[in-house]
């Protein structure tokens, strides 16, 4: 069962986001070299590339984890007509499922959404907590431990974690790394979900990972540069089948 | 919402998430008592001995064990990155950093509730009748201590020798505070004790600098 948000937040706008010339450097090592991008409110962006090409850099900085050392981000609201009002309600409205879980170990699988929760000052907390957890398959394991469980049942608590309060911009750093063939076809419902509800979705993955059907654009990073982009509106489908033969 | 309430949410989740290990608190208060009873070994004080340097040695122990305990109260947020779920989430960096400084407040706390009666009985030195004047000291003491040594634990938390370097960091910015500590603290066992109003003021001095610092760097605390 997909994870669907207690009360639709379809009515709530989603809303795009735009690098410009952005640039990222550790040190003298240039992760990102002038990224120009602008995903439109409602995308859903299949972001590839091979290991050290920039996409986990490039989603952090979307998601207000790093600066880019040069250049700009901007959320945009609606096609690009303006941008969202504070940091803090492009905050209040993004969800991230990055390479590590972002979850406490030390806490139950309940205390770490009902923790987050209330940090995004969400109502009906632990309604919402109960739903999610059965949504994602862990309703029995509510009060379990995070540290006992397996590496896809925390791969599937940290995205219940990152929907929590229905984000209308999903960033996702490989998102089916240690799901099972359950759990893949659990993130393709919810991830279709999502995409039906109008949600913006960036997601860096794999060429073989059956989610990147749903994708309705894809953008190739090299070298921390676009190397080839569908454009939105175009047809991801050649990208995608080209990188496919590739591996 | 306010910063009040995502610290106070905040705070919970620290309380919860050691008392539920307790691997900081009894490795920390196991410590502090250690080094009061080698000095008590060591020195062999009298009871004029004691009041007299029992006070430094007393705070240079809560020094130790502050600087063993706020080591990992950044650090152990990295074992998930559950440091960038918090940075995430619609709430003030100064939520997360004020969380952790009051987490930090109440274990120093519990470590001074178990090692001052330790103190005052393997040094015997009668602390009864200046329990109140001795609290207030211990209270901004703690609170200067907390407050450098979460801001300073944040800033070690990304360094590859971070154990080494929260001390190192640490101390020396920490001398008023403990000159003010041993001495407002001696001004307490002397035969007729009076608190000492110079060193109460260069304590809450201390607090308050620090603390409008932390309060005003927090953004660059808390960020990659």
């Amino acid at each position: 069962m997909p994870v669907t948000p207690a009360t639709s937040r379809a009515a709530v706008p989603s809303f795009g986001i735009s690098f410009d010339s952005v640039e990222r450097r550790f040190g003298s090592f240039v992760a990102l070299r002038g990224i120009s991008l602008q995903i439109l409110s409602g995308e859903f962006v299949a972001l590839l590339g091979a290991n050290g090409a920039g996409k986990t850099t490039l989603l952090r900085i979307a998601a207000l984890l790093a600066s880019p050392t040069r250049g700009k981000v901007r959320f945009t609201a609606g096609q690009g007509s303006g941008d969202c009002s504070s940091i803090a309600e492009a905050k209040k409205l993004t969800g991230m499922v990055g390479h590590s879980t972002l979850l406490y170990d030390e806490l139950t699988a309940a205390e770490n959404l009902t923790l987050f929760a209330q940090l995004y000052g969400l109502d009906g907390i632990s309604v919402r907590v109960a739903n999610s957890l059965q949504s994602c398959g862990l309703g029995s394991r509510a009060a379990s431990l995070v540290r006992t469980f397996s590496r896809g049942m925390r791969q599937r608590l940290a995205i219940a974690r990152a929907l929590l309060h229905q984000p209308r911009l999903f960033l996702l750093d490989e998102p089916a790394a240690g799901l099972d063939r359950q759990g893949l076809v659990w993130l393709g419902e919810t991830l279709e979900a999502l995409r039906k509800d109008g949600c913006t979705v960036l997601m860096s993955t794999h060429a073989r990972n059956e989610s990147l059907d749903l994708a309705a654009r894809a953008v190739v990073l090299d070298g921390g540069m676009v190397k080839q982009d569908s454009g939105s509106g175009g047809d991801p489908r050649p990208v995608l089948a080209a990188l496919r033969a590739d591996t | 919402m306010s910063t009040a309430r995502a610290a106070a949410i905040l705070l919970a989740k620290e309380l919860r998430l050691e008392f539920r290990t307790r691997e900081l608190l009894s490795a920390t208060i196991v410590f502090a008592m250690v080094i009061v009873v080698l000095f008590s070994f060591a020195f062999d004080p009298t009871a004029a001995e004691s009041r007299r340097y029992g006070p430094g040695l007393l705070w240079i122990s809560f020094l130790f064990a502050g600087s063993l305990m706020l080591n990992p109260s950044f650090a152990r947020e990295q074992a998930n990155d559950t440091l960038d779920a918090l940075r995430m989430a619609p709430i003030s960096p100064f939520a997360i950093l004020s969380a952790k400084m009051l987490a930090n407040f109440i274990f120093m706390s519990l470590v001074e509730l178990v090692l001052v009666p330790v103190f005052g009985v393997l040094y015997n030195v009668s602390l009864a009748g200046v329990a109140g004047r001795l609290i207030l000291v211990l209270a901004l003491g703690t609170i200067g201590l907390t407050v450098t040594g979460t801001v300073f634990s944040a800033i070690s938390s990304h360094a590859r020798m971070r154990e080494l370097l929260l001390p190192l960091l640490l101390l020396p910015i920490l001398t008023p505070l403990l000159i003010g500590a041993v001495e407002a603290t001696a001004s307490l066992l002397l035969d007729r004790p009076e608190l000492d109003r110079t060193w109460v003021a260069l304590l809450a001095g201390f607090d308050i600098v620090f603390l409008t610092a932390s309060w005003l760097l927090c953004d660059y605390l808390i960020e990659e």
